[in-house]
């Protein structure tokens, strides 16, 4: 990685997540009276919900609701989430096709049949319901369609910027995006796969490296971060597993050689090495999973717990410490948006350079 | 102690392991990227890509405790 590519890279993403202020609309959303508790103020932020969250005005949660589409036993029922009237204990029933629904925890939870509310056994845990099959509309898929919209803006204008000139000389957005697609292709594709095989590679590397790095940088914008969708493990999954499937895929014979019988050693060995490199296989995958999401997480965590201070102290003293401090965090998330984007894609064009080595 | 407590002392640990394997990568790639000024592009590639690695073990650490 030359210094300008990164200077390229580190810029645009200051640029693009200049609007970093409004954490703090996340911790006022404290109801009534009773004693502001940081940490499920925090779980509710870093978890999916079925309303998006977009500030509390006298009190009251001023939110976009989204569909609940839910496979029960009788079939497909859907309904909005405003029918739960943000209610989230559990006590707010919502009656449809002769069903009844409540949202207890994020969860929407079908009724036994017969009873009237939702009953808990000693770690709350409600006994008289069952968990239908839940495809809803959540905040995170709805973010995801949003980052998707603005991926598919800024593309379409880009490619629309080199239809249109003779000479190739990008104006423009495509001015933007042409140093950060040859970043992704000259420092991560070519020297980790190799100049031969590597174009086949370029769409997902790409796809991979703007989607993430979409997401980590909306998570850092006030109002579309209610959402935390990098910070998801089912999101950060999916996109390991896709690097899984691709690596395996492509392998070749002799990556499929080195997994079951590894060249070079004595037989003992290439027995005992083989459940290594099986485990291996899939611990990669893992691993690229677990560390999106932790970083993601960990700094949308460290801020709102910065930003919870001042509630948790019920002083202004603590003011300027906790959003000096979160400030410094917001600015090096700014960086790790981009770093996280750049790690996940150069690791998974590692993993398919090995798994498309040519014998040696 | 509670479970919490000792969940929260491990994940302690585990960000010193990290720490010191971090700040070891970032010494020796600062060493040589000074010894060789030509590379350094390469250098800082090699050393993100094994802090990244180092860093996942850490995480994994943060997370269980979390989970715990």
């Amino acid at each position: 990685m030359t210094l300008s590519t990164f200077k390229n890279v580190f810029f645009s993403a200051l640029f693009l997540t200049i609007s970093f202020v409004g954490y703090a609309q996340e911790a006022s959303g404290d109801d009534n009276d009773s004693k502001f508790d940081a940490k499920e103020m925090i779980m509710h932020h870093v978890k999916d919900a079925h309303e998006f969250h977009i500030f509390d005005w006298n009190g009251k949660p001023v939110t976009i609701s989204l569909p609940v589409i839910l496979w029960t036993d009788q079939g497909l029922v859907t309904f909005m989430s405003s029918e739960f009237h943000h209610d989230d204990s559990g006590t707010q029933i919502v009656e449809k096709d002769g069903l009844r629904f409540v949202k207890y925890h994020e969860k929407v939870y079908q009724l036994d049949a017969g009873t009237q509310e939702l009953v808990f056994d000693a770690e709350h845990h409600p006994t008289n319901a069952t968990l239908p099959f839940d495809v809803s509309i959540t905040r995170n898929v709805f973010m995801m369609w949003v980052s998707v919209i603005a991926l598919l803006l800024i593309f379409i204008s880009t490619a629309k910027v080199y239809k249109k000139s003779n000479d190739k000389v990008p104006t423009g957005i495509a001015g933007f995006i042409e140093p950060l697609i040859i970043f992704v292709r000259d420092d991560i594709a070519r020297p980790m796969i190799g100049d031969k095989k590597y174009k086949k590679y370029m769409p997902y590397l790409l796809t991979i490296f703007f989607f993430i790095w979409i997401n980590n940088i909306f998570g850092l914008i006030p109002f579309l971060n209610s959402a935390n969708v990098s910070g998801n493990i089912a999101f950060t999954v999916t996109l390991a597993a896709f690097t899984l499937i691709i690596t395996s895929v492509s392998g070749n014979k002799n990556y499929w050689k080195h997994i079951f019988w590894m060249p070079g050693v004595p037989v003992p060995m290439k027995i005992f090495l083989m459940p290594i490199e099986i485990i291996g296989m899939f611990v990669k995958p893992i691993s690229l999973t677990i560390r999106l999401f932790a970083n993601i997480t960990a700094g949308h965590i460290i801020i709102l717990s910065l930003m919870s201070l001042i509630f948790i102290f019920e002083t202004f003293a603590i003011a300027p410490v906790s959003v000096g401090f979160s400030l410094f965090i917001l600015i090096i998330e700014i960086v790790v948006t981009a770093i996280q984007a750049y790690i996940f894609t150069i690791l998974s064009a590692l993993y398919i350079g090995m798994a498309t080595e040519e014998e040696h | 102690m509670t479970i919490t407590g000792i969940a929260a002392i491990g994940a302690g640990i585990a960000v010193v392991g990290a720490g010191y394997g971090i700040g070891k990568i970032g010494g020796s790639a600062m060493d040589a990227m000074a010894r060789q000024p030509e590379i350094q592009g390469k250098i800082q590639t090699s050393a993100l890509i094994l802090a990244a690695f180092v860093e996942a073990v850490a995480l994994f650490g943060v997370v269980a405790s979390i989970i715990s």
